[in-house]
């Protein structure tokens, strides 16, 4: 069943112009509209490798449907009886396959990825940058987030104290059940963040339905540019918030030894 | 090339199985389980009848291999040219396996370097762990072809699913030398899904709990209409049924050191009998409440002791508690709890054991399956695999195994921090692209360091390789800009492609496996494996037929110089010098047979000589002469002098 879904939604985008190598006709995606063949593996961006619009807003549903029906049929274990070049485009195809799945079907790693398309860098928030600063041992190069500013003050006194007490053997149970406290403040933020983060999708999304399109075209015009930035910065500092939140709360667990 | 009579192996720690599963055609085979045997699925027995083949090798004195029940013999009578649980060191270095070698009795050669590939003396010989295995593996593909009567030469093997690329890698190179094409690995528990899925084709989450001889895994899979999709996976590589023995064996130990003051761990006779005996009441404490641990020892002396299952289950828990932080991990990793699991199978021998049993089913909340026998049912699914690869049939059409890797994939960065490219429980094949540039002008290669493994620091995780990318053309420093593919494949194993981008030029790239045989090794493992053991030992006797000619030879040149000679009749004599004539121009052939007897005809012909001569020697003996001064020839008297020396003037 599932297989029918996804080939349906495979064959009504735009796919890249080109003939089949098997049978010279004009080709679909994956497989040949024609003969059936399955096609070269090309460099793509996991959203046209789904036939989808570059928009946030995913029925994960629905992408794991078309995950099963296309790993029946671009799965190396289909080609394994099947000489010549197929085989082997079937392990790039599944590898693109499995990558594209596995980036789209989690709201943060797709939102990462669809900025990412988008030209954004976000070195500052990535988990390298993240484990080399823990290993130096310097702070990390990330901004404070303006509304967190008092909280983070308080906490990382809260924090020191904690710290040298543990040192010194002495626990301190009004410091402990204080900093609990914050990590519950500190784990509703993060949980908030969710929600704030589907109200840009919308408006990512919004956006792209205006324009059709996400890929650059002539017609765009300075306005368009401005408001397509605006919306990224707010998913960029989101993100950034996101991790920074994320990284307080590890290092009050650290303390707390949960 | 055409593929058929695809064979699946379950190369196990302790045991190995191979087994087949018959198209449509042949559903009533009979098989050890019912269930299986509607599928068609059986396990192929080895010759004794057995559906188990131990995994032990022994080489015998005449230098031939013997796997198996075969096997057994040697392991008590010559421990030191046999070896089983191999499998803890594929794939390893020297320094990774020293907890092994204090409870093992591994006989590795004594020059290794840190990173080459071990080597396990068997005698005079030495054999690396992939050779062992292909050993193993060559009897299996030997039981196949004879329940065909037909040559078996394509093969699914399993692994455990926590083995990282190295273990990987090595399973693979073990195939290729036994002469399997090794079509896919497949993971234990994966396998030991589909084996239960054939016939049950249910929607739900199933947790696989395999605890075998050497290793453990968990894995959780989702079934969706006949896709069994593995969304986490853990394990310990060396943890299995081998660590309980050991607990017993110390105890053992202990006791006879303490009351008969006897040190038998250097013994491998007597170390092989506790082995054994301990094993044996572990299997008996499954059933009964308390078993007898017996074994004859050294000077007449036999040690028994009785245990009870409670002492049993106390001694052995901490070993069975190491299995539940995995499966929390695992549980962790997919995102779900105890609860959200349907079903729970167990997989491996150890999972007989009743405190295992209690364990899981105290840690899953629910009673544990356990209808397929727990030694066969990943050979089962093996050949489930292997009859999906091998184009299907009615019962596995709708099947498909979406696996994931079960470590991290990384890279070394800056200060020796890994940065990691594919996380653990990526479904497989996975890939990532990274790029890299040079730090210098005009640098025309770049290392790389890729490592496996959870941890922040590279040296605290698993070296896979360290790639060279070379022929980067001379740019100012920071310019080149190289795109570094990483793969891993359907079986768990990495690949890695790189393109200088700013002038398309495909990087050559280096391969250093960290721990593993270059091709050209298995290649000459291959040329060096069993078909020309089969060389060696007709070249070794014809070796030894010649040595013996040539003491045949020179015995008669002394019978010449003797006066025994002269009693002998001339057409004794002319008789003798044909003889010698015939050897001495067959004995540089190919052909031992023709040179033994060449040596068998010389010997009948020249037996009156040496009875002449024996009857001198004694006559001379009454004469006060000893037997080896009696008048037998010139023999050395003194140290050979040094041939003078040729000193080559290359000036």
């Amino acid at each position: 069943m599932s297989d029918k879904v996804a080939i349906s939604i495979l064959n009504n985008g735009a796919t890249p112009n080109g003939q089949c190598w098997s049978c010279g006709a004009m080709r679909a995606a994956h497989f040949c509209d024609s003969c059936g063949h399955l096609q070269p593996a090309e460099p793509t961006n996991f959203f046209s490798f789904f036939d989808l619009p570059r928009k946030l807003n995913i029925d994960t549903k629905q992408l794991e449907k078309i995950f099963y029906g296309l790993s029946r049929k671009l799965h190396p274990d289909v080609f394994a009886r099947i000489d010549g070049p197929e085989q082997d485009w079937s392990l790039q195809k599944t590898s693109q396959l499995n990558d594209a799945y596995r980036t789209l079907r989690d709201p943060i790693s797709r939102t990462e990825y669809l900025l990412k398309l988008e030209g954004v860098q976000m070195e500052e928030q990535s988990k390298t940058a993240t484990e080399n600063a823990r290993t130096s041992g310097e702070v990390k190069k990330q901004a404070i987030p303006p509304e967190l500013l008092e909280e983070v003050f308080e906490l990382n006194m809260q924090l020191e104290e904690a710290r040298r007490n543990k040192k010194m053997g002495e626990s301190d149970v009004q410091l402990a059940s204080d900093l609990e406290l914050t990590r519950k403040s500190l784990e509703d933020k993060y949980a908030a963040l969710d929600n704030e983060l589907r109200e840009y999708w919308n408006e990512w999304d919004a956006f792209m339905d205006r324009h059709h399109t996400g890929e650059q075209s002539p017609q765009r015009t300075t306005r368009d540019d401005a408001e397509r930035k605006q919306i990224r910065g707010k998913m960029v500092s989101l993100l950034n918030r996101r991790s920074y939140i994320r990284n307080l709360v590890r290092d009050v667990n650290e303390v707390l030894e949960i | 090339m055409p593929i058929e009579r695809v064979v699946g192996i379950d190369l196990g720690t302790t045991n190995s199985l191979v087994a087949y599963m018959h198209g449509d055609q042949h559903p009533t085979l009979a098989a050890p389980n019912a269930r299986a045997a509607a599928s068609g699925v059986v396990i192929i027995p080895g010759e004794d009848g057995s559906n188990l083949v131990p995994s032990l090798v022994a080489l015998t004195l005449e230098g031939e291999t013997i796997v198996g029940n075969a096997a057994r013999k040697h392991l008590i009578e010559t421990s030191d040219r046999a070896v089983y649980s191999v499998k803890r060191l594929m794939g390893r270095g020297i320094e990774d396996v020293q907890a092994e070698l204090k409870l093992f009795p591994f006989r590795l050669a004594e020059d290794l370097a840190p990173g080459e590939v071990l080597r396990i003396k068997l005698g005079d010989k030495t054999f690396t762990p992939p050779e062992i295995s292909a050993i193993i593996l060559r009897q299996l593909k030997r039981n196949a072809e004879r329940f065909f009567g037909g040559p078996v030469k394509q093969a699914v093997i399993t692994v455990p699913a926590y083995f990282n690329d190295a273990q990987r890698q090595a399973t693979k190179d073990a195939g290729r030398i036994a002469g399997l094409e090794v079509l896919r690995l497949v993971n234990e528990p994966t396998a030991a899904a589909l084996a239960y899925g054939l016939d049950q084709k249910q929607n739900g989450t199933v947790a696989v709990y395999d605890f075998g001889g050497g290793t453990f895994d968990i894995s959780i899979l989702k079934l969706h209409d006949g896709i069994f999709e593995v969304i986490a996976t853990n394990g310990d590589t060396h943890l299995g049924g081998d660590d309980i023995d050991n607990l017993l064996i110390a105890i053992a130990l202990d006791d006879i050191r303490g009351d008969l003051g006897l040190d038998v761990r250097a013994n491998g006779e007597a170390t092989q009998r506790i082995r054994q005996a301990v094993i044996d009441a572990k299997i008996a404490l499954s059933a009964n409440d308390s078993a007898v641990i017996e074994a004859d020892l050294p000077g007449g002396h036999r040690y028994q002791r009785q245990i009870t299952r409670a002492q049993f289950e106390k001694l052995i828990r901490p070993v069975v508690e190491r299995t539940l932080a995995p499966c929390k991990l695992a549980m962790k990793d997919a995102g779900i709890t105890p609860a959200e699991i349907d079903e729970v199978v167990l997989v491996g021998g150890s999972t007989r054991i009743p405190l295992v049993r209690q364990l899981v089913r105290e840690l899953f909340k629910r009673e544990p399956h356990c209808e397929i026998n727990p030694d066969e049912v990943v050979a089962l699914g093996a050949a489930v695999q292997a009859n999906i690869l091998a184009g299907g049939s009615k019962a596995t059409e709708d099947m498909l195994l979406l696996d994931v890797t079960p470590l991290s994939l990384g890279i070394e960065a800056l200060g020796g921090v890994v940065a990691k490219i594919i996380h653990r429980n990526s479904t497989i094949p996975a890939s990532a692209t990274e790029h890299f540039t040079t730090g210098v002008e005009g640098q025309t290669s770049v290392a790389i360091h890729v490592v496996q493994g959870e941890r922040e620091l590279a040296k605290d995780c698993r070296s896979l390789a360290r790639f060279d990318l070379k022929g980067i053309p001379p740019m100012p420093a920071g310019l080149p800009r190289i795109e570094v593919r990483f793969l891993i494949d359907a079986n768990g194993i990495l690949h890695v492609s790189a393109r200088e981008q700013r002038s398309g030029k495909e990087a050559e790239i280096q391969v250093q496996p960290s721990y593993g045989l270059t091709d050209d090794q298995v290649e000459t493992m291959i040329l060096d494996s069993f078909d020309n053991a089969e060389i060696d030992f007709a070249q070794r006797q014809v070796i030894e037929a010649r040595n013996e000619a040539e003491t045949m030879l020179a015995a008669l040149d002394k019978g010449r110089n003797s006066p025994a000679w002269q009693q002998l009749t001339p057409d004794e004599r002319t008789n003798i010098a044909h003889q010698e004539t015939s050897l001495r121009q067959v004995m540089g052939g190919d052909d031992y047979l023709t040179i033994r007897n060449a040596i068998d005809i010389l010997n009948k012909g020249t037996m009156r000589l040496a009875e002449v001569m024996m009857e001198t020697a004694v006559h001379s003996a009454l004469k006060g002469k000893t037997m080896d001064d009696a008048d037998m020839g010139e023999g050395p008297t003194a140290p050979h002098p040094f041939a003078k020396a040729e000193i080559e003037n290359s000036k």
